[in-house]
């Protein structure tokens, strides 16, 4: 009992103690709030990987892929059956995408993946990352006529706006096609000119350009978007009746670009745009424009070829590795291409099928379950943790590395308590005296300190708790705060591709923490608790 | 050997503490007894042991030889949990410089042994019962009006006075005084030693006055005078 009291009475006659678990309030926080920020990274980061590749992806060493996954699924299904959710072979190649920005070729390096639209988005996230809100639903590779998103359809609070995705789609490629008809027309008028005056043409091609120009966007004025719609309503349904025999200019007959498309694909947003200092994403091509990507064939050895296709969507993870490097096209037009279908039987090669387990399923335990089923000399059998494992095991070393450091800024503040507790104990001498001569046994005397430690401890954890959190869950509007006041830019999003900073409170966490800095405390009161209960009373009651 | 007549009793009790290289003596064999109800007072010179033998009997301390009995049992050998145990509830002390808790009031002070003695558990039950006991203490010795004083608020005849009923509250079957009037003007040292006689007259208490004043020794029944760490018989 009085053990109770005079712990209650100390913690309310010395504050200087309280002062020392300042730093445990602070090391609480900062752990708090470290963890909460490194959490709410990892988890973005994992779903985002996770959102690309599917639970178990199922590859074959080569680069030409291994024939009739229909096989192969079954295989799949008979070995591990009961927790599989969902299947979808896809093609990957390394390739070259091509598009000319005014009048430049840019060229950059691909991963070329094709993939079949139907089960696609059943094995992974993929859908959810387009940017046109029908392909969200239900992916197509037709070129839309119009509706692309021109806000995040992620971002939680609205991020940068992007303007430019308001034409994307069917306006956006005839006004194109209108510009390079008027553009050749001046040429040709130009060249003419040299012969004899064209004045009529060319101010008929100056006043078009006028026009059109400064409304990059809309449409030529006259043509309505309803009369657009109309004329769009038979090519459009042709195209939807087999995608993939879409007008190529190597079949002999000539395509009118304005109504008609080439094979779609889908490229990462990173590819086709860069972010601004200021956030806003300014883009070099858009849905309706034309690439050129060249790729090897499955021959042996492969050539590469060449061919145009249109850009029908943005694929947006948010993840900078996959959004400047993945290109989407229909999985049978890759095949195609490549020479991957079997002229005799028809039968197509896949290199890989991508498997979705079902809820609750053990990653681990299917992985190995297929190995055990399939040659591990023909086929590369990974979860989608083993493929990032070193991206993964990089970010949990990171927090392990910051946990010890926090923890060493609470150790040390257990070493501020323990100073403090030895010279309240030497203060307290002749009070240990007296209490000793009133009977209070040693065990009681220490255990008065111990107790005076824990509710310091507790004191400082429980601060730091209500600190952390506090600062957690206001973290994005302290860095607003720092960057108003320091005008620097503290979280640039053209880095992370997140608008704010993502955070997860994990409870456990916080109760290991909590739990840490307590025993810190305790920890470093046993010294001066002994020192107490060793004091020999008579010794004790003489001390001034 | 157990003396129903004798309450306290120190046998050839010896005592020496190193101090610096050599050693010193400072009780060398004392006996002394003390009879139920009784009140002797221990008089000697600075140095003499005259606190040290109230530290032995006090269990404060051990003998290095001799043996302490208090009622007819040794005590001065038990272990450390009965010891405790018996200074809380057996022993009443209060010493010349008064060593009140300064975070504690006066009834807060008074009650200090019961709270030691109870858990919190124990503490609900019996708490009421010991804040009146002390209530009623602190009243006896004219206190009412300073129960919730700090000790640093208090005189000295009035911290002495509290460190009295704090020596009481546990209904101690002995009181174990050490200079007790030392740090005190003549007035309220004459207080005390008022309140001391009339408890021993009217209450029956059996007390130990230590005391280095002929004229305050005076007012025992009896005085053993310690010189050089032993008895010398007055």
């Amino acid at each position: 009992m009085y053990k109770l009291l005079l712990c209650w009475r100390y913690l309310r006659t010395r504050w200087i103690a309280l002062a020392s678990v300042i730093s445990v309030t602070l090391g609480v926080a900062t752990m708090i709030v470290v963890n909460a920020v490194m959490a709410g990274f990892s988890h973005e980061m994992q779903t985002r990987i996770h959102g690309i590749l599917s639970d178990i992806v199922f590859e074959s060493h080569s680069l030409s892929g291994f024939q009739d996954p229909k096989w192969h699924m079954e295989e799949i299904r008979r070995a591990a059956g009961d927790s599989i959710a969902g299947m979808t072979p896809t093609v990957a190649v390394p390739a070259m995408l091509s598009f000319q920005v005014r009048g430049q070729w840019v060229t950059r390096q691909v991963m070329f993946i094709g993939i079949d639209e139907s089960s696609h988005a059943a094995a992974s996230d993929f859908s959810r990352y387009l940017q046109h809100p029908e392909n969200r639903r239900q992916l197509s590779f037709e070129l839309r006529a119009g509706g692309y998103d021109t806000v995040d359809s992620q971002a939680e609070t609205p991020g940068p706006t992007r303007p430019a995705l308001e034409g994307a789609g069917w306006p956006h490629r005839r006004m194109r096609v209108e510009r390079e008809r008027l553009w050749r027309e001046r040429q040709e008028a130009q060249e003419r000119a040299a012969g004899g005056p064209a004045r009529p043409v060319d101010q008929q091609v100056d006043a078009v350009l006028a026009a059109t120009a400064p409304a990059d966007i809309r449409p030529p004025a006259g043509e309505t978007p309803a009369a657009e719609t109309d004329a769009d309503a038979p090519a459009a349904d042709a195209a939807r009746k087999d995608p993939f025999k879409t007008v190529r200019p190597d079949e002999g007959r000539t395509m009118d670009p304005a109504k008609e498309q080439f094979t779609g694909i889908v490229p990462g947003i990173g590819l086709a745009s860069f972010r601004d200092s200021t956030g806003v994403d300014r883009f070099l091509v858009l849905p309706g424009d034309d690439v050129k990507i060249t790729f090897p064939t499955a021959g042996t050895p492969p050539k590469a070829v060449s061919d145009t296709f249109t850009i029908v969507d943005f694929y947006e993870s948010k993840m900078s590795e996959y959004d400047s490097n993945f290109v989407f096209v229909p999985i049978a037009a890759l095949q195609r291409m490549r020479g991957m279908i079997d002229p005799q039987t028809g039968i197509p090669s896949i290199n890989s099928i991508q498997v979705k387990l079902k809820d609750g399923a053990d990653l681990d335990l299917v992985r190995d379950q297929l190995r055990k089923a399939f040659p591990a000399e023909l086929y590369a059998i990974s979860t989608w943790r083993d493929k990032q494992g070193p991206l993964l095991s990089a970010v949990d070393m990171e927090m392990a590395v910051l946990n010890i450091l926090l923890f060493m800024i609470i150790a040390v503040a257990g070493f501020g308590i323990l100073a403090i507790f030895f010279m309240i104990v030497v203060e307290k001498t002749r009070d240990i005296g007296i209490l000793k001569s009133l009977g209070a046994s040693s065990t009681g005397v220490a255990g008065i300190f111990l107790g005076y430690g824990l509710f310091l401890g507790a004191v400082g954890a429980g601060a730091g708790l209500a600190l952390g959190l506090a600062i957690t869950w206001n973290i994005n509007r302290i860095r607003a705060a720092v960057e108003w006041f320091t005008g620097e830019r503290v979280f640039d999003p053209s880095i992370y591709y997140f608008f704010k900073i993502p955070t997860i409170v994990h409870p456990a966490t916080v109760l290991w923490i909590i739990a840490g800095a307590v025993a810190i405390a305790v920890a470093a009161s046993v010294l001066p608790a002994l020192r107490a209960a060793r004091l020999h009373p008579v010794e004790a009651l003489r001390h001034d | 050997m157990t003396d129903r007549a004798k309450l306290l009793e120190a046998r050839g009790v010896r005592k020496s503490y190193r101090s610096g290289g050599g050693r010193l003596d400072v009780l060398r064999g004392v006996d002394f007894s003390l009879e139920p109800g009784g009140f002797v007072s221990v008089i000697g010179q600075s140095g003499s042991g005259k606190s040290t033998l109230l530290h032995l009997m006090g269990l404060l301390d051990a003998p290095d030889a001799g043996e302490v009995w208090l009622g007819g049992e040794r005590i001065d050998d038990l272990p450390a949990a009965r010891r405790d145990r018996l200074r809380n509830t057996a022993i009443g002390m209060v010493f010349q410089a008064y060593h009140l808790l300064p975070e504690l009031d006066a009834l807060e002070n008074v009650l200090a042994p019961l709270y030691v003695r109870y858990s919190l558990a124990a503490w609900l039950r019996e708490g009421p019962a010991a804040r009146a006991r002390a209530r009623g203490l602190l009243e006896r010795f004219g206190l009412g009006e300073r129960l919730h004083h700090k000790p640093r608020q208090l005189s000295g005849g009035e911290m002495q006075r509290v460190a009295i009923a704090r020596a009481l509250v546990a209904e101690p079957r002995v009181l174990l005084a050490d200079e007790p009037t030392g740090n005190l003007d003549e007035e309220s040292g004459a207080g005390i030693l008022d309140t001391l006689s009339e408890l021993n007259r009217r209450d029956g208490l059996s007390i130990v006055l230590v005391t280095h004043d002929q004229v305050i020794a005076r007012r025992a029944d009896r005085i053993v005078r310690l010189a050089a760490g032993r008895v010398e018989t007055v």
